[in-house]
């Protein structure tokens, strides 16, 4: 029985999950909110003041447009139910606006917009291949529903941090689920609609062209020209659109840097330049000024290892994507193939990518929960790149009000799937190797560390960015081990899963 | 799932909604001169770090007593002496003598803040958690989910973490002093009891089941050496317990004199704001306050309904029917005493603990005990949180608890109206008519809400609002204390059967 619930109704869980989410997710309308939440108040007011020709020429606020049209037309469809709570949020003058209706209609526009996450993950839990379970609690679909409701990742960066990613990955996640269920045409129009909300989806982009060109023909693959096409309808200018979408101009790593190839890259061409100089090997003259500790969003050069252009990462993350584009190619294992094809071609632009924010590793962790409430050693990598990346994403809610909610959620979200999974594939041992627990549990002292022990000594007034960067440093090591493994995962998969033809 | 892993997530969810609770506004803020309750506490702080014991509760140049003057026993007097010590270490200018008055900062909310969820951790959950285990019937995943419920009962987070008091302690105390009488400790109870009653003197509500209950144990144990020496040693804790608080008070005659004066400020009037109390409601249809002046009617009329359930307590004391005076004794106090503080009414609530039992009635009570607290809830700007945890709360313990599915007959012991009725109705099916009650009085409190907040109350009745919410309460808590009283008093021998079929 379900705890002492009425059995008549079996899919209430879902219901009680997704209402109780929702009411923490109300609790958290007061807290901290970062600069995103003026940034789409600015969209609010361009998008409900001006005509759709001048979206992308805009400049009054320093919060351009950089998303592309269909988000825009969301935000313009919101401004007009934001006109009835404060219609002063709508005047692009007032520069970070935040009254309390403002802040209300903003939080309460992503809590319902949720709604479209829920549903995809209704969706997601009809596509598992099986769903027998002692009891509730120990259900595939309810454990998967728990790590995509609860993900600590969506609810600290979209309803504390402020973003519109629930409602973009319940697109992404619908899209998937659809092609589980064979309605590819569905699956291709939704990430088609996905790309033309949020183009980071770009990163994903080979695995669906490769799995939909090598499953079907090349008779779905007109679909990809009509995002163009699309936006030309809409007469909007593209190379502008193109040049807010893409800003070559910010650096390669962002303010935080992501935990990814970049940051290992960065500590180790500070670690050489650092001994160079103790060794007299470099001139200290002649290293450059700047320091990528400093934390502003600039280009910045190396000092001893070559510098990276955004060439050479995008050559880095193709290289890194092509052996499973391949593979998939070669041996498609239908839908659960692309889908570990499609998080690794997040992951690999997440460890290669240019100016990448920690908040994409949501791309890889979330459409990888799905494989993980399926496979042992798909929940293994799980529980490494969901902790370690849900880790990673503390340096976003930097204030000491927010300290003990990302701590105890992230507890929460933590313990939920380490037993819970656990308990799922309880037969073969224990899930984690001992490396990789203590490599888990070593997160818990540098926490300590960094927002306890350091801020008290005399660092912190010299060297403050260094809890980042041990952070970021600490945090690569588990994303690109996860990286690894997956990447073995998909190459290693035995030709007998193929005959399992899962449709 | 493993049970440690279960009571582990409700503890993190309980915490989480605490605290981000506490992101909202405490009460007074920014209303100078005397602002409110977190005020009174900071003040305490500077009061207790500044000044020597023996002024803290005199009337001294250093110590205005009308500046929110310590009006509680000693216990929080000492909590507060540490609660400064701490603050000292992080800001000295938080309990500065005079120049601290009316601070107010984003770090020291935060400070006060984390001092609630401190003690919290520390006395209230473990006291939750082991009650839940070792005193409510389930399996074990029920009684996960009662402990759960509990642990998000709004009444309590709204006061503690909102409009700011530290009420958690002395509940979390007297519950301790409830678990030790469970399991037999009747010392160690005893002592968590006096520690209780030595932090707020509104556990006094509390006290008298407390006494019946080992007072009759004691007697239960026969009139001989055996008894006696038991009803000795718990006698002995209690003065010792006491002692110990109160020393610092006992060397100078006036001092526990002027201590007991500020806890009990018989100078003042019958009752003061809008109270779900007899008084306060009376008084919309007759000026009660012209006519009973006289203290002593008063106390016998609260004597009058306390005395059966505590009578009936003495002469059977078994843990269920302690629990049961323990609500009728709170709420009777309540109801007909004096002075009484909306605050108050979260004692009552104390009961919502064995809501496996006649769920849907416990849970109806401490519904209306939380929406009493409204008015004052609006006061301090906590609308919203108000909102969100009572739906939450509403929704989740009729989930996970089932409530409305648990009401026969028999389970709500309505014999008694049961054999009332048959004269005149005999068709009635009372069980259906408490399940419509319940949404009714819900549709009722849920329209006051709404129309407390947004609509303008007409010119000659500016109160109008607050006296209904008021009102209403108080007639579901007169129907309650009637209920649990007949509950108590008609109670034959207990059935063994009450565990439940799933």
């Amino acid at each position: 029985t379900v705890m002492a619930a009425p059995v008549t109704n079996d899919q209430s869980w879902f219901f009680a999950l997704a209402l109780g989410v929702s009411f923490l997710k109300c609790l958290l309308i007061n807290a901290y909110h970062s600069t995103d939440f003026e940034v789409h108040r600015n969209w609010l007011a361009l998008t409900h003041s001006l005509p759709a020709a001048q979206w992308y020429y805009e400049a009054t606020s320093e919060w351009t447009l950089d998303y592309p049209p269909l988000f825009a037309w969301f935000e313009y469809g919101l401004s007009h139910i934001a006109r009835f709570f404060d219609k002063e949020m709508l005047v692009v003058q007032n520069l970070n606006y935040a009254s309390p209706a403002t802040i209300l209609f903003q939080r309460l526009s992503v809590i319902v917009a949720d709604v479209v996450f829920f549903y995809a993950v209704k969706e997601c839990c009809k596509c598992l291949r099986e769903d027998k379970g002692k009891y509730l609690l120990g259900k595939p679909s309810f454990i998967l529903t728990v790590l995509l409701l609860w993900n600590f990742g969506l609810i600290i960066v979209d309803h504390i941090h402020f973003q519109y990613n629930g409602f973009l990955f319940g697109v992404l996640l619908l899209s998937i689920a659809r092609h589980f269920q064979n309605r590819h045409f569905e699956g291709a129009l939704l990430f088609s609609i996905l790309l033309n909300l949020k183009h980071i989806y770009l990163y994903i982009a080979p695995a669906y062209g490769i799995y939909l060109l090598r499953c079907f023909c090349f008779t779905q693959s007109n679909i990809y020209a009509s995002p163009e096409s699309r936006i030309n309808k809409l007469s909007i200018d593209l190379p502008q659109v193109l040049s807010r979408l893409f800003p070559f101009k910010r650096g390669l790593c962002h303010a935080y840097w992501a935990p990814n190839i970049w940051a290992l890259y960065n500590i180790a061409d500070k670690a050489f330049s650092i001994l160079g100089v103790k060794f007299k090997l470099l001139d200290i003259n002649k290293l450059p000024k700047a320091s990528m500790t400093g934390g502003l969003v600039q280009e910045f050069q190396h000092s001893v290892l070559p510098s990276v252009s955004p060439l050479a990462t995008l050559v880095c993350t193709v290289l890194s994507i092509l052996p499973a584009l391949f593979r998939i190619w070669h041996r498609p294992n239908g839908a659960r193939g692309f889908l570990r094809c499609l998080v690794i071609c997040a992951l690999g632009s997440f460890m290669f990518g240019w100016h990448v924010h920690e908040k994409a590793i949501l791309m890889a962790i979330l459409p990888l929960s799905l494989l993980a409430v399926e496979s042992r050693e798909d929940a293994r990598i799980f529980l490494i790149l969901s902790i370690t990346g849900h880790y990673s994403l503390f340096p976003l809610l930097f204030t000491t009000q927010e300290l003990p909610i990302k701590i105890l959620l992230l507890l929460l979200f933590t313990i939920f799937s380490l037993t819970s999974l656990k308990t799922l594939f309880r037969s073969g041992g224990a899930l984690l190797n001992p490396l990789e627990a203590t490599y888990l549990l070593g997160l818990i002292p540098l926490e300590l560390i960094c927002e306890f022990v350091y801020p008290l000594t005399v660092w912190q007034k010299t060297f403050p960015f260094l809890p980042l960067m041990l952070t970021s440093i600490y945090c690569a090591l588990g994303v690109t081990y996860a990286f690894i493994r997956l990447y073995i995962s998909l190459l290693t998969c035995s030709d007998s899963t193929k005959k399992i033809k899962t449709q | 799932m493993e049970n440690w892993s279960l009571i582990s997530l409700c503890v993190l969810l309980g915490l989480t909604a605490r605290w981000a609770v506490s992101f909202h506004s405490y009460s007074g803020a920014g209303k100078p001169p005397m602002f409110g309750d977190y005020e009174a506490q900071r003040h305490w702080q500077e009061v207790t770090y500044n000044l020597p014991v023996h002024e803290w509760y005199f009337n001294t140049t250093n110590n205005d007593l009308n500046y929110w003057g310590l009006d509680y026993p000693p216990l929080t007097a000492y909590h507060s002496l540490v609660c400064a010590y701490v603050a000292k270490l992080l800001n000295p200018e938080w309990v500065e003598l005079y120049a601290s008055r009316g601070y107010e900062s984003h770090s020291h909310k935060l400070f006060m803040r984390a001092t609630v969820l401190f003690t919290d951790i520390l006395i209230y959950i473990p006291a939750v958690l082991l009650y839940c285990f070792y005193f409510c019937d389930g399996s074990s995943k029920q009684k996960v989910a009662t402990a759960f419920c509990i642990l998000l009962y709004p009444g309590l987070i709204l006061i503690d973490y909102g409009h700011f008091q530290y009420n958690s302690v002395s509940l979390g105390l007297a519950l301790w002093g409830i678990l030790g009488l469970g399991l037999g400790w009747d010392l160690f109870g005893s002592l968590a009891f006096t520690l209780a009653l030595n932090y707020k003197q509104m556990e006094l509500y509390h006290s008298l089941p407390f006494f019946c209950y080992l007072l009759g144990k004691c007697i239960k144990q026969g009139l001989t050496w055996r008894g006696f020496f038991h009803l000795f040693k718990i006698s002995m804790t209690v003065l010792v317990t006491f002692a110990l608080c109160w020393m610092p008070f006992l060397s100078d005659p006036k001092q526990p004199l002027q201590v007991l004066h500020r806890l009990f400020p018989v100078g003042r009037g019958l009752f003061e704001d809008k109270v779900a109390n007899t008084w306060c409601s009376l008084n919309v249809l007759i000026k009660i306050k012209t006519l009973l002046s006289r203290e002593t009617q008063l106390f016998a009329l609260t004597l009058l309904f306390v005395l059966p359930s505590s009578l009936k307590l003495l002469s059977k004391p078994t843990l269920w029917q302690f629990k049961l005076a323990l609500v009728n004794t709170s709420l009777a106090f309540f109801l007909f005493s004096f002075q009484v503080h909306e605050k108050s009414i979260l004692l009552v609530s104390v009961y919502v603990y064995d809501v496996h039992i006649l769920t849907c009635l416990f849970l109806r009570l401490v519904f209306f005990v939380f929406r009493s607290m409204l008015p004052l809830l609006l006061k301090d700007g906590l609308l919203l949180p108000y909102v969100v945890t009572s739906l939450a709360f509403l929704f989740l313990s009729l989930y996970l608890l089932s409530a409305l599915e648990r009401s026969t007959e028999e389970e709500l012991r309505l014999g008694l109206y049961r054999k009332l009725t048959q004269r005149w109705l005999p068709k009635l099916n009372l069980s259906r008519i408490i399940k419509w009650k319940f949404w009714f009085s819900l549709a009722a409190m849920a329209a006051l809400s709404f129309t407390s907040v947004w609509l303008k109350p007409p010119a000659k009745l500016p109160d109008l609002f607050p006296v209904l919410v008021s009102v209403l309460s108080f007639l579901h808590f007169l129907g309650f204390i009637i209920y649990f009283n007949q509950v108590q008093l008609m109670e034959p021998q207990r059935k063994k059967s009450q565990k439940k079929t799933n």
